[in-house]
């Protein structure tokens, strides 16, 4: 069994599966639950000052939307940091840290945007024996409006100078969680880079509004007829948040920035995917709300078989690892030509490859009278939408034609050479090939 | 009180209690949230397989998607659309051999969506809500003569009505519904659904509906040609066959159908005798309900026995197996050749058979089984072919059921071609309803 031990800015857990801050970890009685579960660490749910708590709606704070058979996609929640006393989850946090000197504990913070909030908490959190902070820089409901949270994580500027401060006045790792709620998410990764952060984490919940009682014309979730946006999470936002990844994992400037990788981890195989695209281990959130800390041990025993079956030996050899293939568009090798091949044995014949390509896309599938769907080469253009809707994996696949074959749609033969977009002579910002 | 040892025909060989649990629904109904996970597994596949599969043509998957949806009440009107006795299909249609046998899903994984489940769901939930869904047309002044109020006539004259035109429903017998009715194994058709299911029907309006009055006894198809603008035939198969077998007149020997129809019509299932050894002669639906339904009054053997193989049996391998699950004993390749007892059947005697390419032999082999009640369930037979053409046995129809003779169609069990199902004969009985209406207004 491949050890999972990872090492996150000198941090070591023993697998790379952490608990997001989150009601799931906002208190003692949760966060011995869940590392008895298995959980290599938790990011304690975020702290704010000393002072009365924030309070939090007495009516619904989620709201979902479903796949078939009611499963949970996304959910969104309308809950602020904690709501319980500072010095009560301090006390708690350090007596949990002293008994699992194992796992990771990393506190999550959200005070106010002055020098001196975080000068004053900073020290009580050193004090507890954590092994990090993060600063929550990402809320995009309540705490936003009042100045922190995602309206300190949408202005770089912020983000840069209250990761100084937090660089000044607290010795171990510094992690700055990333709002999605922006336009380039490289600019505030830089930022915190530029503050001197350790890692960034990333992505915080995306403003969403889950749906719409029809009955009482209130947003979801709806307290006494109002409703508010709220943080979107859970499977739905995992493409989002892969893309955010990759993009600070392969720009120049953010290059090598360690990240931890937030945003619908349900199973080993969505971990592994934040990992190759350069997270040095992963947060979950909404998979542990739906379905209870148990899941760790299908994310532990999953990545470790997958690892065993592929040869690497540690997590760290897989961070990374599909970085590299992550690219623009226009260097995509527009010689590549393949087409769809659909098995005749796995068919059973729903058709909706023929009603999807026949209705929305290139009329390259045929029907016959008795059901058998075939790919008309000759227009299939691969577009990959018949394996996206067909409901049995693996019965059509995209076959990659070879070099020196004619590819019957447009009548030329396939080049073995890589050529793209900036050489292409359609393009006229074409560069010749040299 | 007697009990299923109780030698002889006998009634309440069951308690009341046991009685009402063994007629109850063969399927519970499927609740709201089983109802969405059904509906769930649907792929809503391009030109449906299911839908080729129905008789009818339902829209399945735009039904199971309006389920899906929440909007079990748009699903019914999809249904009632194309097949406006929906709710009783949804009860009696052999799903098996027709859309669930051909989902998809039946293919991938050998466990289709339960399609009938899920139309029963979704009529149930109209019919429970609504009074009627459909608004006549205005008037005609077109008059068309139905005769039957079974599955066809009615399909039949709830179109023409819709129309229009004024329809008269005449019926032999002195309820509706015909098999419906008086057919099917109680447990499919639970809570008077049948009789329901009619007054729901009728609620379109423009339909008189006149019972006591059979074709060929109190009606002519000529007094009725005259009178009416058109005629439908819808009356079904009224005819036994007989056996034709030496002892077929002793006590104890008696028509399944028959049978069927006093156990439906019956107030008190506990007044309803039944033997201790019942033998059904016979390979069809009327053999299983009624070997069944004998089973569950409490005979305490019950066999079938059927002169083909299993593979010939008309009743699905569904239904052999709800028989064979009942303690029902299934016998195939006998045929009844003597029944013997004094005043009353005592025993059948049975011969084996073997198909020989050269049609059904007798291997010369018997065998002799216990019976004090014996059901023949051998096939139904037309009572009048009031002068038609026929095609076999049946009257011959042409396209949507026109028959040799002009302004007279006929659909159902009593028409040419299709199976002798519910779901068929109300697929011809709307189709040829459409059929009249376009003559009518021509």
């Amino acid at each position: 069994m491949a050890d999972l031990t990872t090492n996150f800015l000198g941090i070591k857990s023993p697998n790379p599966f952490w608990l997001a801050s989150a009601p799931p970890t906002d208190k003692e009685y949760n966060v011995r639950r869940a590392f008895e579960a298995g959980w290599g660490g938790v990011v304690w749910k975020t702290l704010g000052s000393e002072g009365p708590p924030v309070v939090n709606v007495n009516g619904p704070r989620y709201g979902a939307i479903y796949g078939a058979d009611r499963r949970l996609l996304g959910l969104n929640n309308i809950e602020l940091i904690t709501d319980r006393p500072l010095q009560t989850n301090l006390d708690e946090i350090k007596r949990v840290k002293a008994d699992y000197p194992d796992r990771a504990m990393i506190v999550s913070i959200m005070v106010p945007c002055e020098e001196q909030a975080w000068k004053d908490i900073l020290p009580r959190v050193q004090e507890t024996g954590a092994d990090g902070i993060e600063l929550n820089f990402g809320c995009p409901h309540g705490m936003s409006e009042r100045g922190m949270g995602a309206a300190v994580g949408q202005v770089p500027e912020y983000i840069e100078m209250v990761t100084r401060w937090c660089k000044q006045y607290y010795d171990k790792p510094v992690i700055v969680k990333l709002t999605p709620n922006i336009t380039d998410i490289r600019k505030p990764a830089a930022a915190a880079m530029r503050g001197g952060a350790d890692a960034v984490s990333l992505i915080n919940t995306i403003n969403s509004i889950t749906s719409v009682n029809l009955d009482t014309m209130s947003p979801e979730p709806s307290i006494d007829g109002k409703g508010s946006h709220g943080g979107y999470c859970g499977p739905a936002v995992k493409p989002i948040a892969l893309s955010m990844v990759s993009e600070i994992a392969r720009h120049p400037d953010t290059h090598g920035l360690p990240i931890s990788g937030i945003g619908g981890v349900t199973t080993w195989r969505d971990a592994a995917e934040y990992i190759s695209l350069g997270c040095g281990n992963v947060q979950v959130c909404t998979a542990a709300m739906t379905y209870g800390f148990k899941i760790v041990q299908e994310m532990i025993s999953g990545l470790s078989q997958w690892m065993d079956e592929k040869g690497y030996t540690s997590v760290e050899q897989v961070v990374g690892r599909a970085v590299p293939n992550v690219t623009d568009w226009q260097y995509l090798n527009l010689n590549y030509v393949a087409k769809a091949k659909i098995s005749q044995d796995d068919c059973i014949k729903c058709g909706r490859c023929y009603a999807a390509c026949e209705d929305t896309s290139h009329q390259a599938i045929a029907m016959s009278a008795d059901r058998t769907f075939t790919v008309i080469d000759e227009e299939c253009v691969a577009c990959n939408l018949c394996v996206d809707v067909c409901p049995v994996e693996n019965c059509i696949t995209m076959e990659a034609m070879e070099p020196g074959q004619v590819d019957p749609r447009t009548g030329k033969v396939v080049q073995k050479d890589y050529a793209n977009w900036t050489t292409h002579p359609n393009n006229p910002g074409a560069v010749a090939a040299e | 009180m007697s009990n299923p040892m109780t030698p002889g025909i006998a009634a309440a060989r069951l308690p009341a209690e046991t009685l009402a649990q063994n007629f109850a629904d063969l399927h519970d109904p499927l609740d709201r949230h089983e109802a969405r996970v059904a509906a769930d597994r649907c792929y809503f596949c391009h030109d449906a397989p299911c839908v080729t599969a129905c008789p009818t043509s339902i829209d399945i998957p735009l039904f199971i998607r309006q389920i899906s949806t929440g909007t079990p009440e748009a699903a019914a009107k999809t249904i009632f659309d194309q097949n406006i006795l929906g709710g009783m299909c949804a009860r009696v249609c052999p799903t098996e051999d027709l859309c669930e046998q051909a989902c998809v899903r039946e293919a991938a994984e050998g466990k289709p969506v339960e399609i009938g489940r899920l139309q029963r769901y979704a009529t149930d939930t109209l019919m429970a809500k609504q009074s009627h869904p459909y608004h006549r047309a205005p008037s005609t002044g077109k008059t068309v003569a139905v005769i039957g109020a079974g599955p066809a006539g009615l399909a039949c004259a709830h179109r023409l009505a819709m129309h229009g035109h004024d329809v008269t429903i005449f019926d032999a017998l002195p309820k509706p519904g015909g098999l419906n009715e008086f057919g099917i194994a109680a447990y499919k058709s639970t809570d008077d659904f049948a009789a329901r299911e009619v007054d729901w029907l009728m609620g379109i309006g423009g339909i008189t509906l006149q019972t006591g009055k059979a074709l060929g006894r109190d009606l002519s198809l000529d007094g009725l040609a005259d009178e009416y603008d058109a005629v439908f035939l819808g009356m079904g198969l009224g005819g036994v066959n007989a056996l034709r077998t030496a002892g077929e007149d002793k006590d104890g020997v008696r028509d399944a159908v028959d049978f069927i129809a006093e156990l439906r019509q019956a107030s008190d299932l506990t007044s309803l005798p039944v033997g201790r050894d019942v033998v059904v002669i016979g390979g069809g639906m009327t053999a299983v309900d009624a070997a069944v339904q004998s089973k569950l009054l409490g005979a305490q053997n019950v066999t079938i026995a059927y002169r083909r193989s299993r593979d010939a049996m008309s009743a699905s391998r569904y239904e052999q197996d709800l028989a064979a699950s009942h303690g029902v004993r299934l016998l195939f390749n006998v045929q009844p050749v003597a029944i013997h007892g004094n005043e009353a059947v005592r025993e059948v005697e049975l011969e084996y058979t073997a198909d020989t390419g050269a049609g059904l032999q007798g291997t010369g082999e018997m065998i002799r089984l216990p019976v004090d009640q014996l059901f023949k369930a051998i096939g139904q037979t037309l009572v009048t072919d009031a002068g038609l053409a026929l095609d076999g046995r049946k009257i011959a129809v042409t396209g949507a059921g026109r028959t040799s003779r002009a302004g007279v169609w006929a659909g159902g069990d009593c028409a040419s071609g299709g199976d002798d199902l519910t779901v068929t004969a109300v697929a011809e009985g709307r189709d040829a309803a459409m059929d009249i209406h376009a003559a009518l207004t021509a």
